[in-house]
């Protein structure tokens, strides 16, 4: 029988990488990756914790879905503003979009 | 050892070796890859938890939609995928440490908390329940994201379309 | 049905109306402009005529008055009642002044075509029109001023409507100027009768009570001592009357006047604005003669009786087609002041109604004349007969009815005025008023005739005497308004021709003007002996008229004739020199005794005062100045600058860049987890 902390282990494993990726890749399309798997990783976490916890109900299935619903949104208009951007500049590095300061 | 343990053990070693590779690799289109295989990794950890629907789901989902679509964004954007460029940016050490620590931190509460054992019995049926939730309790919030997921599409053509 | 009189009130609403309108909304379109100014005058025309003509047959309205109450104001002593009202004088000026207004207006489109204030000169002369007609049909004597002043406005704006001159900047003010110096004397008379009889309102002034308690009411002035108070009031009140309708010595004005278009001529000094003094001396006409022996006839006798003959002789000796004209209404404004001096209520009315229709139908074709041959002055002008033949036909009606030849207006209407001067005279023997009255009138009779004969011969006979002028007819809007007021100008003395005239006395109602006006006053009898002697003062006139200019027509370069006649005609033409004689005895001690009065303002006593008081000031805020710039400024500038170098310091972790951002989020969260972790519970 798998206990419950491995799967939370391996979930805080999948986050940790996933934030590692956001935070250190320069080129765009590989930041939406880490976010990808950040979004696994809380799945992960839903369905471990509805499996073991709260069986009897469907809440955490139901967020679990709606997660995968939103992931997949967001990976539709990230990708589509990544496309936009290099239109417009030529380029997918972070870097060289740092309009935030003029 | 079981062998759920040991089919457990095995997959998430490949999972978690697959997603280091994901966010490691200097080639985007290899981390592209890499990545289908991590979704596949836990499409299986779902069978493990007793949701073969939403293993389903994920390797329909991410796997054939979401790494798909990734995959095209990167061949749209060629040129700046090219393999020989560096990948990681000025801080990537920082952010090295600053994820091992809160891996750290998430494991020894994981730990120090006292989990139930096993699994309990299944108090529901997880497919058909899942169904009637859908269209019952969660009506409201189901149509929601439904529309969300309509409008995020139609945004993400206006945005990609060529003017 | 009395509703119909309850109308009146909106007789001067009509132009107003149409004077916001233009002003507020259509300056841009003229010819809108154009046609709002109509439907204003004419609607007011309409309503006035129908008034008019229900009124001549109401005897009640004539003899009493409808009175149309519209406010009142609380005083200390009780109401002031303000209102309208219809009555016999207001039946006789409605009858005339909205009709004249009309064709003025019409006219005035032709005349001033083109010109760049169109708009604004049509919103003037509405805004003017309500001010005539809202004087004539007032039923107090502080509604009547205001409206006076109304008009006194407008006829500022209007002479000095082309004001990029300065001559009509100037000859504005003038207007303006010595109008107020009657109006003044006006206001005085005014208050003296409000405070004495505690009532402004024509009704209540001329009741019995009102006008007994004013006979047996002593007033104490100055130098003069305890005298009545009537005739005082009547002199103060004829101050008005004097400015307004240009008598001496306040006649000045109204020859400058004539710097402003000639439809404004014609509108305002001709036929309406200055009649308004002699409207006001017919209103309030009961005061005047509640004590006839006193100076209040015999000041309005004598000041009328000068005015004429002094006006007609300058007449004489102008170049300006439109100045002997100007010259001409004092002058006959002078007749009926006169008349009303010697007691010729009646007659004074009739000459004001058929001398507007007349003087303004002179106005309107010497506005012809100047449009077709573009020259004021007589001298280059002539034989434009031909040119322009319905300005001639129109002009010679105009002509021969100011000159006094039966049957036009002008005869009946003046013959009047001396019937009733001989009268007067043969009752109060030689050494009297009306004497002075009818020898002047007459002798002003002849002058009229010859200045007009002068007029017409220099203007339309003979040949062009300047290559510059090229005359042409003015267009129909302009000679229409020109037939419509021939036509009144020929036969509306008919109305006024006495009860005993053979065959045309019975036909024409028996004296229909004054039994509409009349009432109370006994009819002048007819005086063949005096009709004959002005028929033949008029028509010798004219015939000396055409001997002196009309045998042989003035050629190019021929000096006037009236030149033989020297220092004379010099003294004629400068204008018997009043303006140089006001210029030099009034305007300059004015003038002199202000530069004194600056001169202590300015270097004497006031100016260094001030100056100082200034110094102490401005060394005072040079104290505070220092203290502000080392100190306030320091603390300014030092919180400032310290901010300044925060900003610079804290701007280095603003990089930009979203990744980094997300990853002090990230250990700041780490950094709470771990001050969570670490703190016992």
């Amino acid at each position: 029988m798998v206990p419950l902390s491995w799967f939370l282990i391996l979930g805080a494993a999948l986050f940790c990488i996933g934030v590692y990726g956001v935070l250190s890749r320069r080129n765009a399309i590989g930041i939406l990756m880490g976010v990808e798997l950040i979004l696994n990783a809380v799945n992960i976490n839903l369905i471990a914790f509805w499996r073991y916890r709260t069986p009897d109900q469907l809440t955490g299935l139901v967020f679990a879905v709606f997660v995968m619903a939103i992931a997949a949104a967001e990976a539709a208009v990230g990708l589509a503003l990544i496309i936009a951007i290099y239109r417009t500049r030529n380029t997918v590095i972070v870097e060289d979009v740092d309009l935030l300061k003029m | 050892m079981s062998l759920p343990q040991i089919l457990f053990l095995v997959v998430g070693v490949i999972t978690l070796g697959a997603a280091v590779a994901v966010v490691t690799s200097r080639n985007v289109l290899h981390s592209a890859f890499l990545l289908a295989l991590t979704f596949f990794g836990v499409a299986v950890l779902y069978v493990l938890l007793d949701t073969p629907y939403l293993a389903a789901a994920q390797v329909l989902v991410y796997i054939g939609a979401i790494s798909v679509l990734i995959i095209f964004a990167i061949m749209l954007s060629r040129k700046v995928a090219a393999p020989h460029l560096v990948q990681r940016n000025s801080q990537w050490l920082l952010s090295l440490i600053v994820a091992v620590l809160l891996f750290g931190v998430l494991a020894y509460l994981t730990l120090q908390a006292a989990w139930p054992a096993a699994k309990q019995a299944l108090g529901v049926d997880a497919i058909g329940g899942l169904g009637e939730a859908f269209v019952g309790t969660y009506a409201l919030p189901f149509e929601v994201v439904s529309v969300v997921l309509l409008v995020a599409l139609v945004g993400a053509i206006i945005i990609a379309r060529e003017r | 049905m009395t509703e119909l009189y309850d109308w009146v009130r909106l007789i001067p609403l009509f132009p107003f109306l149409a004077f916001a309108i233009i002003l507020l909304f259509t300056q841009r379109n003229q010819k809108l402009s154009t046609y709002l100014a109509w439907v204003g005058i004419g609607l007011s025309w309409l309503l006035g005529w129908t008034i008019v003509f229900r009124a001549i047959g109401d005897a009640h309205v004539l003899e009493e008055g409808f009175r149309a109450p519209i406010f009142s104001i609380p005083t200390g002593r009780g109401l002031l009642q303000l209102g309208f009202q219809v009555d016999a004088l207001t039946t006789a000026m409605l009858f005339m002044v909205p009709f004249v207004c009309l064709m003025i207006f019409i006219y005035s489109k032709g005349y001033m075509h083109g010109d760049p204030r169109y708009s604004r000169f049509f919103a003037y002369i509405s805004l003017f029109a309500t001010g005539m007609l809202g004087l004539i049909v007032s039923d107090n004597l502080l509604l009547l001023y205001i409206f006076w002043e109304v008009m006194g406005l407008c006829s500022y704006l209007l002479i000095g409507f082309w004001y990029e001159k300065p001559s009509a900047m100037k000859a504005g003010l003038k207007a303006f100027i010595t109008t107020r110096i009657g109006d003044v004397i006006m206001f005085l008379g005014m208050l003296l009768l409000y405070s004495t009889t505690g009532t402004l309102s024509f009704h209540e002034i001329f009741s019995e009570e009102t006008l007994h308690f004013l006979k047996e009411t002593t007033v104490w002035l100055p130098l003069v001592g305890t005298v009545s108070v009537a005739p005082v009031i009547a002199v103060l009140l004829f101050g008005g009357a004097v400015g307004k309708s240009a008598q001496f010595p306040l006649h000045v004005w109204l020859p400058d006047a004539m710097e402003g278009p000639t439809p404004v001529s014609a509108l305002i000094h001709a036929a309406t604005m200055v009649s308004a003094g002699v409207y006001l001396v017919a209103r309030m006409f009961p005061i005047f003669a509640l004590l006839p022996e006193t100076a209040s006839m015999s000041v309005v006798a004598f000041i009328g009786g000068f005015t004429a003959l002094f006006a007609a002789t300058i007449a004489l000796a102008q170049d300006d087609i439109k100045r002997v004209l100007a010259y001409s209404t004092i002058s006959q404004l002078g007749y009926m002041i006169a008349a009303l001096g010697v007691g010729a209520y009646v007659a004074a009315t009739f000459h004001l109604i058929t001398h507007a229709f007349f003087k303004a139908l002179l106005f309107l074709g010497s506005g012809s004349v100047i449009h077709g041959a573009g020259t004021q002055d007589m001298m280059e002008m002539g034989g434009l007969r031909k040119k322009m033949p319905i300005t001639f036909w129109t002009f010679a009606a105009g002509m021969l009815a100011l000159a006094g030849v039966p049957p036009f207006a002008g005869f009946w209407s003046k013959d009047e005025i001396l019937a009733h001067a001989f009268e007067e005279f043969m009752h109060k023997g030689v050494v009297s008023w009306p004497f002075f009255v009818w020898l002047v009138l007459s002798l002003g009779a002849l002058l009229t005739a010859f200045y007009m004969a002068r007029q017409v011969f220099l203007t339309f006979y003979g040949e062009t005497r300047s290559h510059h002028v090229h005359a042409h007819e003015s267009p129909k809007v302009m000679t229409y308004p020109l037939i419509a007021l021939a036509v009144f100008a020929v036969f509306l003395g008919f109305v006024g021709v006495p009860e005993e005239f053979p065959v045309l006395g019975p036909l024409f109602g028996h004296n229909l003007f004054h039994h509409i006006v009349g009432h109370g006053y006994p009819a002048t009898p007819l005086n063949w002996g005096v009709m004959g002697l002005s028929v033949l003062l008029a028509l010798t006139g004219l015939f000396l008229g055409w001997l002196v200019y009309g045998r042989n027509p003035l050629k190019e370069g021929q000096p006037d004739p009236m030149t033989k006649l020297g220092p004379v005609y010099t003294l004629l033409r400068n204008k018997y020199y009043i303006d140089e004689f006001y210029s030099k005895f009034i305007v300059r001690p004015a003038v002199a005794l202000a530069t004194l009065l600056f001169r202590f303002d300015n270097s004497w006593v006031i100016d260094p005062f001030v100056n100082l008081v200034g110094k102490v000031g401005a060394w005072l805020s040079d104290l505070g100045r220092i203290f502000d710039l080392n100190i306030i400024d320091g603390i300014v500038n030092g919180v400032a600058a310290v901010t300044a170098w925060f900003g610079k310091i804290l701007r280095l972790t603003q990089t930009g860049k979203a990744q980094n951002y997300l990853l002090v989020a990230i250990l700041t969260v780490l950094l709470l987890l771990g001050l969570y972790l670490y703190l016992p519970m």
